[in-house]
């Protein structure tokens, strides 16, 4: 297939993805240094904040976005065996995306931005910061447009046809991120940016926080899908067996869509402006989140099964050694499920409320988001890229052996940082401070885990530059020979017959996401209009 | 009748369903993997809300909004009625205000193992406030009053420290609390030489 217009497309998202990841990395590495207080010269919390800010926003929210896109627009093509619908709006998309995130960076690199990813008012930053973000936002939004036109085009082109997996998947991820989104915009459009330029006075921080928490939940999810999607639609290929089930798969998607939206306030659970019904109807959407991610385990696990005793592995544990750990993608995924199971087990202890107050903004959540993000998460784009790139570009991947040494101190450096970043939650230190400065005795017993997340931090500095160079290195390595690559998809076990409609297509669920939103966020936001509140004016940092 | 048209239709939705669930193929380990998945949940969602229910285990939820602006004009928060007080029916309250960067009164002393309900407000941006190895948790959002009722089991010293960025300052908003044996306290409290009921705010 000549998709060379689609190649450059997604190369140059993925590009922009993996600067600002190189770039956050290098500022990670800072953090820990500074927060330390081992140099005092390096102290100082106007550069820290700034730092902070950049490092989330880069990492949250320019990474993630970005490499959803160009993956998404790749995987449509490729899956659906057609050029990406209306190209030239597609790099309208990209550029728009690309300027808000330079108007954004000014601000925060001057340090007229260091609110934080979250940038909860009344404290307000430069109105350039709001303004890039919400462009940024619209860019991922026409990114939105063109996968549901392209999933609905398909399908009425193929009408009783199964939508591939790996579509079925990418189109619920648009979905799931113009509803996710919506809150956000609404805090953004009207509150931020009229507030920052004046326009209006006070707002409410609590309204603010409500839309915000819309918004902070399912945004996990919209950066977990394309990782979901890697472990359903290329592991079991790539490990050399099939696919457990692809009838679950589709059911994990749909369940992970619709129930990561209404569940949003177990980020508000220590907030004093929502209600305690309205957090336990939350608290318990939650946990029935995590089914489709017990399902995904067990699929997964599965599917790696049935590859390693293909492969000859025998007994109950025998094919595990049988697996290619020499894979990158085989590897990562296994790397990628212990540290899931480890910070799911985290994850149920923010999710419930008795033990949430203990742990509630400690340094514990910053440790439990790094595991699960950019452990998780992340370790599978780094994955994904070491897959496509050979494909993107057309020459082999510079090194096999360096993108494994990567992986594996990917994922020591994440359990280096993370496991004391836990253990000081549980010590009581706060999350998002500078330095150190409590006189009191509790102090004492932090510092041994403060050095060695400056370590865990080194090794996911290193291991981040390995992975920039041996995609560099791939592309600009010239070709010696012939090299073709295509993409693989897995395939099912189990032939799968004609798909009943609510697993083949959105719009029910997407009637059901609307009402669960009606139910879930109607009265915690109109209560605002009804009740005597009292706003905030601004306030700097 | 309408109602038995009613009836037939859902029950056709409902058969509708069934046949639509059992068209697709699950495999029987994995019903039995979703079966204890299910189960998991409904355990740990079950402990939650019979906690929440029956033993009124919940987070600060009480939305109770306050004019952070005027703090001081206000009645309850003016700067005398702070820190550590017996009601009429002997309950203790502390009245405390979070602002850039500090906790005030600056010092309080409060009696262990006895319920103490503080009542948390901001004079200016969002703070949160957490005491280490306690649940005493909350938020503190401009604009409202944060309500949390908790007793300390272990007299000791306790730092309170800010946990929600509030500027460029805040890992120096911090204070004290003192954790104090039961009949300690309320001799200190009768003695008439003690600091006073308010605490002190130059500590």
């Amino acid at each position: 297939m000549n998709n060379a217009a689609e190649k450059k497309l997604a190369l140059s998202h993925l590009w922009v993805a993996f600067a600002a990841f190189i770039v956050a990395c290098f500022m990670g590495e800072y953090q820990v240094l500074e927060r330390s207080g081992l140099f005092p010269s390096l102290e100082s919390p106007t550069v820290y904040f700034a730092s902070v800010s950049t490092h989330g926003v880069l990492m949250a929210f320019v990474l993630t976005t970005f490499f959803i896109m160009g993956f998404g627009y790749y995987i449509a093509s490729t899956s659906l065996k057609q050029p990406v619908w209306n190209k030239p709006l597609a790099w309208g998309g990209f550029w728009l995306a690309l300027i808000g995130v330079v108007l954004a960076a000014l601000p925060l690199l001057s340090g007229k931005a260091s609110v934080l990813y979250t940038f909860y008012p009344p404290i307000v930053a430069h109105a350039a910061f709001y303004i890039g973000a919400t462009l940024l936002v619209v860019g991922s939004w026409v990114w939105c447009l063109i996968m549901l036109v392209m999933f609905t085009q398909w399908k009425k082109a193929n009408p009783g046809q199964n939508v591939p997996l790996a579509m079925f998947a990418t189109a619920a991820n648009a979905l799931l991120w113009l509803w996710a989104s919506a809150g956000v915009a609404l805090e953004v459009l009207f509150q931020l940016i009229p507030f920052s330029l004046g326009w209006i006075d006070t707002i409410d921080p609590g309204l603010a926080k409500t839309l915000f928490a819309w918004t902070l939940h399912p945004i996990v999810y919209f950066w977990l899908i394309p990782t979901y999607t890697a472990f359903y639609v290329f592991v079991p290929k790539q490990a050399g067996g099939f696919l457990f089930s692809d009838e679950m798969a589709r059911l994990a998607f749909v369940v992970l869509v619709v129930f990561a939206l209404p569940i949003g306030f177990h980020h508000l659970y220590m907030d004093p402006e929502q209600a305690k019904g309205w957090k336990l109807l939350h608290g318990i959407g939650t946990f029935v989140v995590a089914l489709p991610t017990l399902v995904t385990g067990f699929t997964v696990i599965a599917s790696l099964e049935i590859a390693g005793r293909l492969r000859g592995g025998k007994g109950l544990f025998g094919w595990i050694g049988t697996l290619p750990w020499t894979n990158p993608m085989v590897l990562a995924v296994i790397l990628a499920l212990l540290m899931l199971i480890f910070g799911g087990f985290g994850g149920i202890v923010n999710a419930s409320y008795a033990m949430n107050a203990m742990i509630h903004n400690t340094a514990w959540v910053p440790g439990h988001f790094h595991l699960i993000f950019a452990g998780t998460t992340v370790i599978m784009y780094l994955a994904i890229a070491y897959y496509l790139w050979p494909i993107l570009v057309g020459k082999p991947l510079f090194s096999n052996s360096m993108a494994l040494v990567q992986l594996w101190t990917w994922f020591i450096g994440m359990s280096v940082l993370t496991t004391p970043w836990h253990v000081l939650g549980l010590l009581g230190q706060p999350r998002r401070i500078s330095t150190v400065v409590y006189n009191n005795l509790l102090t004492l017993s932090w510092k041994p885990y403060e050095l060695m997340m400056i370590l865990g931090g080194l090794i996911l500095l290193g291991s981040a530059c390995l992975f920039i160079y041996n995609l560099v290195k791939t592309q600009l390595t010239p070709l010696v020979g012939e090299f073709t690559a295509e993409i693989e998809y897995a395939e099912p076990i189990h032939a799968v017959g004609v798909l009943p409609e609510y697993l083949n297509d959105l719009k029910l669920w997407n009637k059901v996401i609307a009402v669960l939103m009606a139910i879930s966020f109607g009265y915690p936001i109109l209560q605002f209009f009804f009740m005597k509140t009292f706003g905030s004016s601004v306030w700097g940092y | 009748m309408q109602t038995d048209a009613l009836k037939a239709k859902s029950a056709q939705l409902y058969r509708d369903l069934l046949t639509q669930l059992s068209a697709i193929h699950i495999d029987h380990l994995e019903r039995k993997w979703i079966a204890i998945s299910i189960l998991i949940i409904t355990l740990l969602v079950g402990i939650i809300t019979i906690d929440a229910l029956f033993h009124g285990i919940n987070p600060p939820s009480k939305v109770e909004t306050i004019d952070s602006a005027s703090l001081h004009l206000s009645k309850e928060f003016a700067e005398e009625n702070l820190g550590v007080q017996t009601d009429d029916n002997g309950n203790i309250v502390v009245r405390m205000v979070a602002g850039r960067y500090s906790f005030f009164p600056k010092h309080i002393d409060v009696p262990a193992e006895t319920p103490i309900t503080f009542r948390w407000v901001s004079m200016d941006v969002l703070h949160g406030v957490h005491i280490p190895m306690t649940n005493m948790s909350t938020m503190i959002v401009p604009g409202y009053v944060a309500e949390i009722t908790t007793s300390f089991p272990k007299p000791g010293e306790y730092p309170l420290l800010c946990n929600e960025y509030c500027g460029l300052g805040h890992n120096h908003m911090w204070s004290n609390i003192s954790v104090i044996e039961k009949e300690q306290w309320t001799a200190k409290q009768n003695a008439p030489a003690s600091a006073p009921k308010g605490g002190s705010a130059n500590e």
